[in-house]
């Protein structure tokens, strides 16, 4: 396999020689492949970015909130059983516990330093909860706690960027998408170019066979004119990509989305697989073409 | 060489050759001659593997046409050259690597000697840098023989060679296919020209097939 994909690209200007240079017919492939591949770049890193996000916000929510009960001290220990009940019969949550003394300490330490006297402060007591599935109905749980335990109030201000994280991440497999569909789109110019190529050559594919010439050696001549021109211009089309890309001004965290629209490590060597999958993309389109307008002829 | 056992072929209409059996010994010379629309050239088509027989058996090499791969045609096609009737060349590459083609399509590199005395047998060494399309009639046929015969192969079937030629060149034409036929070649030239057969009987045994009413007859001595 490996042997005959190089085989059929191995250099051999005699046999590229006789199938006549087209002229612009060859730049427009060329072209093609080079816009095809600019905009790739772009959904790709669109994709990646919205990637990115999709991972910064999920981490954010954790899918965990907190409910914070304030009570004198000798109604803490029945509200706070209250509240875990209420919990543990509210549809959409996982589970429920009321954090110890000494997670609350640590919590509290980066503020009011290790020793602090927790038995002699109002400190209020903290229940962490962990949704399931499609979560809870913050508005009703909020109105039961109200009733149940008055002192309870349900901290999830995460929460709104639920659907956000969401679009990222439908963001990110639109982006790859587009990547796919793009070099679909490639693949079938490229089919197209090699079929009016193989078309307007069909003369001088009958005089190479009828002077014993093997299909595989006619085909030869056709992919690896437009692999090569495949190459070279989505080469180039990535290329001017990476540098628009480059030159998005940096706008650091605060800037978010729209200035990290870049690639990251190894985003970069992503980028370039673009032109590689466009060439490999020619490479098998004109093969099955040339093979198939072979076919048609004896 | 080639042979055809009870062979029948159509375009799809009627059928243009019926029962048709005959042997191409090795080293033999053939004419094929009859009328335009005979199926003379269809016949050399059946040889070298063009067109399949629509009923029959044809043996080239010893193999049936029938059960040869796409590169099993591509290899006996190095074995026979033909020159067509509508000589087809690579318009955009000189005479010289045209004719020089059957080679390169098997990697195979030509001596420039050898290609020298190759075209100057065919009389266009003047020519050899010229583009087909400049070429006259005669020329184009003559680089068509050249071509045909630049990978010695062992059969040549000829459509017309010297239905551009004038008479001291189709001479000159059929003294280089004698000269091939001598070296052990098996010739086969399609022509209505009947003054070259009878040169040609004067200098080398030969056989003239006649299409007729769709049959293939060996004609007798009144050529
Ligand atoms: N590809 C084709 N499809 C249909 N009919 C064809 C085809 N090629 C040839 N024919 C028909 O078959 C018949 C024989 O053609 P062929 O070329 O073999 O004749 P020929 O004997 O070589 O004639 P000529 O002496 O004029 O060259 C003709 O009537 C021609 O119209
Ligand atoms: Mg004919």
């Amino acid at each position: 396999m490996i042997r005959s994909i190089l085989a059929d690209m191995t250099p051999d200007p005699a046999a590229d020689r006789v199938v006549p240079p087209t002229g612009h017919t060859a730049w427009l492939t060329q072209f093609t492949a080079g816009v095809m591949a600019f905009l790739a770049v772009f959904a790709l890193a669109l994709s990646m970015a919205a990637g990115r996000l999709a991972d910064r916000w999920e981490d954010a929510l954790a899918r965990t909130a907190t409910i914070r009960i304030s009570a004198p001290e000798d109604q803490m220990q029945v509200q706070t059983e209250a509240v875990l009940a209420l919990l543990s019969t509210t549809p959409g949550i996982a589970e429920a516990r009321a954090l110890s003394d000494d997670e609350q300490r640590a919590l509290l330490a980066p503020w009011f330093g290790p020793d602090l006297p927790l038995d002699e402060l109002p400190i209020p007591r903290l229940i962490e909860l962990t949704e399931d599935g499609e979560g809870y109905d913050s508005e009703g749980l909020r109105q039961r706690l109200a009733a149940e335990a008055p002192g309870a109030i349900l901290d999830d201000h995460d929460r709104w960027r639920r659907p956000l994280a969401i679009a990222a991440g439908r963001l990110q497999a639109l982006g790859f998408g587009a990547v796919v569909l793009i070099l679909a789109a490639t693949g079938a110019v490229i089919s197209l170019a090699a079929k009016a190529s193989l078309a307007s050559n069909d003369q001088v594919i009958r005089v190479l066979r009828q002077i014993g010439a093997r299909d595989t050696y006619i085909a030869r001549a056709f992919v690896r004119r437009f692999t090569l021109r495949a190459l070279s211009g989505a080469a180039a089309g990535t290329l001017a990509g990476l540098v628009v890309l480059w030159l998005m001004p940096s706008g650091g965290d605060a800037a978010g989305f729209l200035t990290g629209l870049g690639f990251e490590g190894f985003g970069w060597l992503w980028a370039w697989t673009l032109p590689i999958l466009s060439a490999a993309i020619a490479f098998a389109a004109t093969r099955a073409t040339a093979f198939a307008k072979l076919g048609t002829m004896r | 060489m080639i042979a055809f056992d009870n062979v029948a072929y159509s375009y799809g209409g009627g059928e243009l050759l019926s029962e048709v059996s005959l042997s191409l010994a090795p080293g033999s010379f053939h004419f094929l001659t009859g009328p335009s629309g005979s199926g003379k050239s269809t016949l050399l088509k059946l040889c070298y593997a063009e067109l399949l027989p629509t009923a029959g058996q044809i043996t080239i090499f010893d193999r049936d046409a029938r059960g040869l791969s796409r590169d099993d045609v591509a290899r006996v096609r190095r074995r026979i050259g033909v020159v067509h009737q509508d000589c087809q060349f690579l318009d955009h590459l000189p005479v010289a690597t045209n004719v020089t083609l059957p080679l390169a399509v098997t990697r195979r590199e030509t001596s420039a000697q050898d290609l020298e005395d190759l075209l100057a047998w065919v009389g266009l060494s003047h020519l050899a840098g010229a583009m087909p399309p400049e070429l006259s009639g005669g020329e184009r046929q003559r680089a068509a023989v050249a071509r045909a015969v630049i990978m010695s192969p062992d059969v040549l079937l000829a459509d017309e060679p010297t239905g551009n030629l004038d008479w001291e060149m189709s001479v000159r034409l059929l003294t280089l296919l004698v000269e091939l036929n001598r070296m052990g070649k098996t010739i086969v030239i399609a022509t209505h020209d009947m003054n070259l057969i009878r040169m040609a009987k004067s200098q080398v045994a030969t056989r003239v097939l006649r299409i007729k009413d769709r049959r293939v007859q060996l004609a007798g001595a009144d050529l």
